[in-house]
């Protein structure tokens, strides 16, 4: 079969269930006890487990499997939750995303599964450290009617049957102990009985019976209208049954189960106390997952509901916005050209239909716009299960709180920025809180706070990163700048703190005492700050000593559009990005200064080069040289100036930014890419850094 | 057994060319190009194609012919190659022919005054019309451009 056209498909909705994974097991951490979160994480792996199963990657679906059957004890309630356990599964989400990735890299995503899933068979079999053997023996126990709880959904389907003229039964059926394939005969009972009415309930579920997870016996709640004695026979013919029982419900017991259901639901809201009550409420619950779907259901919890609730969306290839993209701004040219018409021509009609056409491709361009935009929620949700992981690893204790994940970013940059934060976090984590002795002398709380915000704030997006750490040593930076060369000990006694703190963004730098695999190889943070500065965006510093130290990411909304300053050179249009330009002014010939055979202006008490954008490009027909006062535009590259002469300025611009073509794509130079401008010409973008040397 | 295929046909220097049908994306009347710095001279700049920034080259002056003035019947072919679109300005572009592929022979050494290595092959149609194919991938090859950079330099 042909698997390739599925492929991506199975990659992204693996991708969204890992990511599920994660998110729900790290909450379930948190609230050991609550079922509803066990049922949304069990629904994932089984999802995981049949498209792997279906993309025939054995290794990935033999270990949801086994991830699988662990979940399944815990929703249950005949396993509870340990340390043991999660360190387990957390392992499992590892293997899984690494198989997963390989899947993306073309691999085969095949892994060496043996081990988790022999761990995982051994946590099955009650295999573990304590805690869970106690809720293991409670189990059978609770095996019994008590435990077949039903919920409301099933209550009033048997309900319903009832009143129209149907039979309800409880049968218990118990196979021989000899019996060899017990998941066969329970089989054989399901097809008997399936052949004359509907299981409506299954105990244990029928998962379970397939797999062989029940001891001898399992229970149905089952609607026929066949006759008792008639479905004693049917059930009894199938071969190694031992007994069957058979009890006709009525409505009377239904009520009392309706009862029983509510008190065992109330219980579940409230504290947990026993084993067996844990099972009892975990019914319930249990049973409530398949029929979700079903409005009538109760819900377990609202943060369940809030999980299984999938947003409505589709995938589009990100090739087809960008054509959607070109396509309508070659629309506004002509709707532009159709103003103009309109204007010339005079007549009402027209003008109306133009501006309404006009006020149509203004939403239509605010829509286009917003397509590409992505929340950074895509990028933050991974970084929950990276601080536990390091706090972990540190043994440290650290609270990550994100707000604003619902802040929407260009597509382009959202893929670009998630290495950047995983330094700046990792970072955080690694050298700024400190050990937990260390906060607790200091006064602190045992456990630190890393906040991670993301908001908008006019054309920008600014992610903040801030914990309550030590904060960055003055003193100790300064040393170990001036140990490296990156500043010389005079020119630090000049630093502000501010100034200081950007320091730890210098190549080569590092104060982490000793190095730890997390972070503190002194690559990090100049490579932040480098792929920031290449998103056309700034990280800024902020530290107090003792109470914390804050980083500030300020990123532009979109890479696609950019603000530029448009200017002429004779009949030539070019574009400058306001982001590297100072200052715009002029400048008179006889202010030019020759300086060892290069030409310098005086620009606010400094000497800067200045630059003839018209020799740099070649212009055809311009040359500042004829005129006596010349405009210039100062730009900027890190703390150098330059000025470029130009023709005449044009004005200020959102431009959208296209590349030159593949086939000029070798071509590098003072063209960083192009624009199209309001009359269909193509202007290119000057690349400000390569006009300073 | 011999194939069939479809070419456009266009002129250049009062020779017929051809390129396949399915390498080409539209042809479009010449429009405003803008000059890029820095680029050989062939490279006549880039244009707007509904959207889309898609440089152009001038396909006498990639062959070495001499550059002609643009006329009327001037006209931009938009041809897709590896990923690459590249518009190539030809004299006039006005036929679709059917080529049998065993009526194709391979390129002589010099077809006017193009190298051997731009050409795929020439085909014999009717008695006395040749039609030279162009070897795109060799056309475009921008290993030529990245040399020609360095000898201006």
């Amino acid at each position: 079969m042909e698997m390739n056209q599925y492929l991506s498909i199975f990659i992204d909705e693996a991708n969204d269930h890992l990511q599920s994974l994660n998110e729900n097991m790290l909450r379930l951490e948190q609230q050991p006890e609550d079922i509803s979160i066990v049922q949304v994480i069990f629904r994932s792996a089984h999802t995981l487990k049949g498209m792997s199963a279906t993309m025939e990657f054995k290794d990935l679906a033999s270990l949801t499997h086994e991830m699988e059957n662990v979940l399944d004890l815990v929703r249950n309630g005949k396993l509870s939750m340990n340390g043991v356990i999660f360190d387990a599964l957390f392992k499992c989400l590892d293997e899984l995303e690494a198989m997963v990735q390989d899947v993306i890299n073309g691999g085969t995503g095949s892994g060496d599964v043996t081990e988790l899933v022999d761990r995982l068979k051994a946590i099955v079999k009650g295999d573990i450290g304590d805690g869970s053997a106690g809720a293991k023996s409670a189990a059978p126990k609770a095996a019994t009617p008590t435990s077949l709880m039903l919920d409301q959904f099933q209550l009033s389907v048997l309900m319903q049957s009832l009143e129209s003229g149907h039979r309800a039964y409880y049968i218990e059926v118990t196979v021989r102990e000899d019996c060899l394939l017990k998941a066969a005969r329970a089989y054989m009972v399901f097809d008997a009985l399936e052949r004359n009415g509907e299981v409506v309930k299954a105990h244990p579920s029928v998962q379970e019976i397939e797999q062989e997870q029940f001891d001898r016996s399992f229970a149905v709640y089952y609607i026929s209208q066949v006759d008792e004695s008639v479905l004693r026979d049917q059930v009894s013919r199938v071969s190694e049954i031992e007994s069957v029982n058979i009890t006709p419900v009525d409505q009377g017991t239904l009520t009392d189960l309706d009862n029983a259901a509510h008190v065992s639901a109330a219980s579940a809201s409230a504290e947990v106390q026993t084993a067996t009550q844990q099972v009892a409420a975990a019914a319930p619950a249990a049973s409530a997952a398949p029929s979700a779907e079903a409005p009538s259901a109760p819900r377990p919890s609202p943060q369940a509901a809030a999980g299984s609730a999938a947003p409505r969306t589709i995938r589009v290839d990100i090739d087809r916005l960008d054509s959607l993209m070109n396509l309508f701004s070659e629309l506004l040219i002509d709707r532009v050209r159709l103003e103009q018409l309109a204007t010339e021509v005079r007549r009402n009609d027209l003008t109306e239909t133009v501006e309404h056409m006009a006020r149509v491709s203004a939403d239509l361009q605010n829509i286009v716009l917003k397509l590409r935009m992505v929340p950074v929620e895509s990028v933050f949700n991974r970084f929950p299960r990276m601080v536990r992981d390091l706090a972990k690893s540190l043994d440290k204790k650290v609270d990550l709180v994100i707000t604003g994940a619902e802040t929407e970013l260009d597509r382009t940059v959202i893929d670009e920025i998630g290495d950047p934060l995983v330094h700046l976090i990792r970072n955080a984590v690694d050298h700024g809180i400190e050990s937990i002795s260390d906060r607790v002398s200091a006064g602190k709380s045992e456990v630190g706070t890393v906040h991670l915000r993301a908001y908008h704030a006019g054309n920008h997006v600014f992610i903040e990163i801030e914990e309550d750490g030590k904060g960055i040593n003055r003193p100790k930076v300064l040393e170990t700048a001036i140990m490296r060369g990156v500043i010389t000990a005079e020119d630090a006694k000049k630093l502000s703190d501010d100034e200081v703190n950007m320091l730890i963004f210098a190549a080569g730098f590092s104060t982490a005492d000793k190095i730890s695999d997390i972070s503190g190889r002194g690559v990090g943070l100049d490579v932040v700050k480098s792929k920031i500065a290449s998103l056309g965006g700034h990280v800024a510093v902020t530290s107090k000593l003792g109470s914390g130290t804050k980083f500030s990411i300020q990123l532009p909304l979109t890479l696609s559009i950019i603000a530029a300053m448009l200017i002429k050179l004779g009949s030539e249009k070019y574009a400058f990005p306001l982001s590297s330009i100072v200052e715009t002014g002029s400048i008179r010939k006889e202010n030019i200064r020759n300086v060892h055979g290069s030409q310098m202006i005086e620009f606010r008490n400094a000497i800067i080069p200045i630059v003839s954008l018209s020799s740099v490009v070649g212009s055809p027909d311009y040359n500042e040289q004829g005129e006596e006062e010349t405009e210039i535009v100062v730009v900027r590259k890190g703390d150098k100036l330059a000025a470029v002469m130009v023709d005449e300025f044009i004005g200020q611009s959102e431009i959208v930014l296209k590349p030159l073509g593949k086939y000029l794509s070798s071509v590098v130079g003072v063209v960083s890419g192009a624009t199209i401008l309001g009359d269909g010409q193509v202007a290119l973008i000057i690349d400000p850094n390569a006009l300073i040397k | 057994m011999a194939e069939e295929m479809k070419v456009i046909v266009f002129t250049l220097a009062q020779e017929e060319y051809g390129i396949e049908v399915d390498k080409v994306r539209t042809i479009e009347r010449l429009m405003p190009i803008t000059r890029v710095p820095k680029t050989p001279d062939f490279v006549k700049g880039v244009i707007n194609l509904r959207g889309v920034v898609i440089p152009v080259i001038d396909l006498r002056g990639r062959f070495g012919l001499e550059e002609s003035e643009l006329g009327e019947n001037s006209r931009i072919i938009i041809v897709a190659v590896n990923d690459m679109e590249v518009g190539f300005i030809v004299d006039s572009a006005n036929d679709v022919l059917d080529l049998m592929s065993d009526t194709i022979e391979n390129p002589p050494e010099i077809v006017g005054g193009i190298k051997a290595k731009y050409l795929s092959g020439v085909a014999k149609i009717g008695d006395n019309r040749l039609l030279i194919l162009l070897n795109l991938p060799e056309v475009l090859n921008r290993g030529e451009i990245v040399l020609l950079e360095q000898l201006g330099e």
